[in-house]
């Protein structure tokens, strides 16, 4: 298999509102998933239980919003809004049920929308500590854990076992440490990996089966690290803002053919939420949650160890970037209230930066890449 | 003769005279020296802060008084100059506004912050604003982390559960010793006690002064007066202004319902609201009901620092842990479902003809899944349920004329509904 057949193949799995590679999936094995919504979904608890998770992200541009619009405003983030409108429309039905994380009051409260337009599915909502300070922050994530586990026994009908989740930890930090890998090759030679391959790849990685997950990613570790070519004259940038609502693929490459390298992201973060390994020695949930509290990524949806002030310019700075791509889901709160704070630090650090919103339903974009045009030129000429 | 009332409108003045002497002494805390802390109403550990000295500021507070007094228009601009976009928070870019403009509310001038007390409960939007405040002020900043309460048990709504209780008490403990470090005065726990006896006791009252909108024809607007009973219990709660006023009120109250009076002269429709006001044009806004004869019956908005008429009590036993209590009922802390369980339960105690839920674009923790709140009303409940959205303190959002339409349109339509049902009964 190329590279190019595996990103073909990986965009299968999700490029479609129905699902049906995941559905032929479960179909043919006979599993089970669970939805997640972004973006601190503790999936090793859903993988340990035998469950497949499956991050799920809205229907972009590919489901028009219908039913969903009677029960949230249109003032409301498009993904909370387009997940409901998928479920409505029964395109979710292969989830046992969902969890959500306390990430904005968006997501708290569409668990509670999906509690009741979904009743014969669960609906498990996690509280994360925005505390680390104390041992009780430690805690109560586990007992938020242990919970979410009591939910997945009940539903799959046989307890949990130590050994599953080492085996579950043990793949997910696999995936993880893989998927750095591929972060790290993009940044340091762009021109080998497009971010369209790079998002497609990572983005599959969170509905598939992860071992054949990993397998691919080694394949095009090898192949792309094998690929010729040589750098263009594009200025290297960090894009920062969408780490739940996801931009349009075009959008993606829109960016890049303006003239830029997108060499770090907040893309599909939910699947790259631990900055380490989670340890398999010890207890698994205290395990997770103190690796949680410990190396959770920074993000506007939580108050980590780390300031995200500082994280960005060290992002931004570790990536050698020209500038920083504010990319913004439209009436995304958290990220837009963060916005003011980070580029602030920005501009204390002599990082230049660009700032627009989108929506992922949306499919023109030639403002924006103008935008990004005239940024690229004042990035070129300046240095 | 018109009776001779003795307590009417007695808690208006004694309230002005209460908020009055409060911004006066938090005028005077920097020339003092004395500590001042910024809290959420959501949440708050007044009795707590006020253990140390500290004075209390409360951004929300700020932000709806210049809604009211009309100010809130150039401070919305202010902050959207600065880079915040125009679908955040209404409160928060009033408040930042504020601030970059000198920081003179319509009630005296804002003290600087010595701790920032993000009492974070039921809104994720106070964590980013005291994020932002703390870069501005740069002054400490505690989280207070309260998780959502999810429902344990339907036959009491107001309990949370013990693990959430443990955390939050885990954290006033952190929250003691940070004060105690930062004012150098040792925690009192003989006062703690003291003040949170009064607090227990002002909660008994305003529970009852809320309840007693079970009369018909009802004593209170529990909605367009009740937002500005409200007050007290929520930014001088623990002192003893405070209980002289719910007393006070009480009187009035009782003194209501002794000689009929209600907050419009004839009541024709009983509602219960959901969602918090339109600052900006509350009269308007009020008056589109009064027209109809509508009296709110219970609402949730005024529940908003805590439930106290669900049964949620401060408690001087059992200090810490009665306060986490109250700090995990704020309403907007409360999931879907025991919402829509309280508001079930109102319509049918406080015997409402229909659920009125104002939406305002500020506020996701309150307006996500309220239009789902009317269909299970409508549709699973057969409860008549009025949808009209605005903002809190934007009046970019607020047009009248559609609003006033969608009123008018509904209470005929109830009136109607009534008539044939009362023909139909005879
Ligand atoms: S896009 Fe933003 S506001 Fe919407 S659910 Fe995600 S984090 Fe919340
Ligand atoms: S979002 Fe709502 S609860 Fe939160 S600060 Fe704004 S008005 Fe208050």
């Amino acid at each position: 298999m190329n590279l190019e057949s595996i990103v073909a193949e990986c965009r299968e799995w999700f490029a479609d509102p129905d699902f049906s590679r995941l559905r032929g999936h479960l179909a043919a094995t006979g599993e089970h998933a669970v939805g997640l919504f972004p973006v601190y979904t503790p999936e090793e608890i859903v993988l340990a239980a035998g469950f497949l998770p499956v991050h799920t992200y809205g229907g972009g541009n590919l489901v028009e919003i219908d039913h969903a619009d009677s029960r949230i405003q249109s003032f409301v983030c498009s993904i909370c809004r387009s997940t409901l409108e998928l479920g409505l429309t029964a395109r979710l039905d292969w989830a046992e049920g969902f969890v959500f994380p306390s990430i904005c009051d968006v997501a708290r409260n569409l668990s509670g929308v999906w509690t009741r337009n979904f009743p014969d599915r669960f609906a498990a909502y996690i509280h994360f500590p925005e505390k680390d300070s104390i041992p009780a922050a430690r805690q109560y994530l586990r007992t938020e854990f242990a919970r979410l586990e009591h939910i997945l026994e009940r539903r799959s009908g046989r307890s949990i076992r130590r050994e599953d989740y080492h085996r579950a930890f043990a793949v997910l930090n696999e995936q993880r440490k893989l998927l750095r890998q591929l972060y790290t090759l993009r940044s340091e030679q762009p021109w080998k990996l497009t971010t369209l391959e790079l998002y497609t790849l990572t983005r599959a990685g969170g509905m598939m089966p992860r071992e054949q997950h990993i397998e691919m990613l080694r394949l095009a570790l090898a192949e792309a690290g094998a690929r010729v070519g040589k750098p263009q004259d594009r200025i290297r940038v960090v894009v920062e803002g969408s780490f739940c609502e996801q931009p349009p693929l075009d959008l993606l490459m829109a960016i890049e053919d303006a003239g830029c390298y997108i060499v770090d992201d907040d893309f599909l973060l939910g699947q790259r939420y631990l900055e380490q390994d989670v340890p398999l020695a010890g207890d698994p949930l205290d395990a997770l949650a103190e690796t949680f509290l410990e190396a959770g990524v920074p993000t506007a949806t939580y108050r980590s160890r780390r300031p995200r002030g500082p994280a960005l310019v060290e992002k931004a700075r570790a990536a050698r970037a020209d500038g920083v791509i504010f990319c913004i889901a439209k009436f995304c709160e958290p990220a837009l209230y963060d916005y003011v704070l980070l580029n602030r630090e920005l501009e204390k650090a002599g990082i230049p930066a660009l700032y627009f919103e989108f929506e992922e339903k949306a499919n023109v974009f030639d403002n924006m890449r103008m935008q990004v045009e005239s940024f690229v030129e004042s990035r070129l000429l300046f240095s | 003769m018109p009776p001779d009332f003795r307590f009417q409108g007695a808690g208006r003045h004694l309230q002005k005279d209460m908020l009055g002497d409060w911004f006066r002494a938090l005028e005077g805390a920097p020339q003092a020296g004395e500590p001042v802390a910024y809290q959420m109403i959501g949440g708050n550990v007044a009795e707590l802060l006020r253990n140390f000295g500290y004075h209390l500021v409360f951004p929300e507070v700020n932000a709806l008084q210049c809604g009211i007094k009309h100010a809130s228009a150039d401070l919305l601009l202010k902050a959207e100059d600065l880079g915040y976009s125009p679908d955040v928070c209404g409160y928060v870019k009033n408040d930042i506004g504020l601030l970059h403009s000198g920081n003179v509310s319509p009630m005296g001038k804002l003290p600087p912050p010595s701790l920032l007390v993000c009492t974070y409960s039921g809104c994720r939007t106070y964590i980013k604003w005291f994020e932002a405040l703390a870069e501005y002020y740069q002054a400490p900043l505690f989280v207070l982390d309260v998780p959502y309460r999810r429902v344990s048990d339907l036959s009491d709504l107001a309990k949370p559960r013990e693990e959430d209780i443990a955390y939050v008490v885990a954290q006033l403990e952190e929250l003691i010793t940070v004060c105690e470090r930062q004012t150098g005065r040792r925690f009192d726990m003989d006062r703690l006690r003291e003040d949170l006896a009064r607090s227990q006791e002002a909660e008994d009252l305003w529970a009852g002064i809320m309840d007693a909108a079970r009369h018909r024809p009802s004593p209170i607007d529990a909605y367009f007066e009740a937002v500005f009973f409200m007050a007290p219990i929520n930014v001088l709660r623990g002192s003893e202004a405070c209980l002289r006023y719910y007393r006070q009120t009480w009187a009035e109250i009782q003194e209501r319902v002794e000689f009929g009076l209600g907050p419009v002269p004839e009541e024709r429709v009983r509602v219960v609201i959901e969602g918090p006001p339109p600052w900006m044009r509350f009269r308007d806004f009020w008056d589109m009901f009064k027209a109809w004869g509508v009296v709110a019956v219970a609402s949730t908005y005024v529940h908003v620092g805590g439930l106290y008429q669900a049964g949620v009590r401060h408690d001087p036993l059992r200090p810490l842990e009665s306060m986490a209590e109250v700090c995990s009922n704020a309403y907007c802390n409360w999931n879907l479902e025991l919402r829509a369980e309280l508001l079930h339960r109102w319509v049918r105690d406080f015997q409402a003809d229909a659920l009125v839920i104002h939406s305002v674009k500020s506020c996701r923790s309150f307006s996500v899944g309220q239009a789902d709140t009317r269909e299970h009303f409508t549709k699973d409940l057969g409860i008549p349920t009025l949808f009209v959205e605005s903002d809190l303190v934007d009046g970019r959002y607020f047009s009248a004329a559609q609003i006033k339409n969608r009123v008018d349109a509904f209470f005929e339509r109830l009136a109607h509904k009534k008539l044939v049902e009362a023909g139909g009964a005879a």
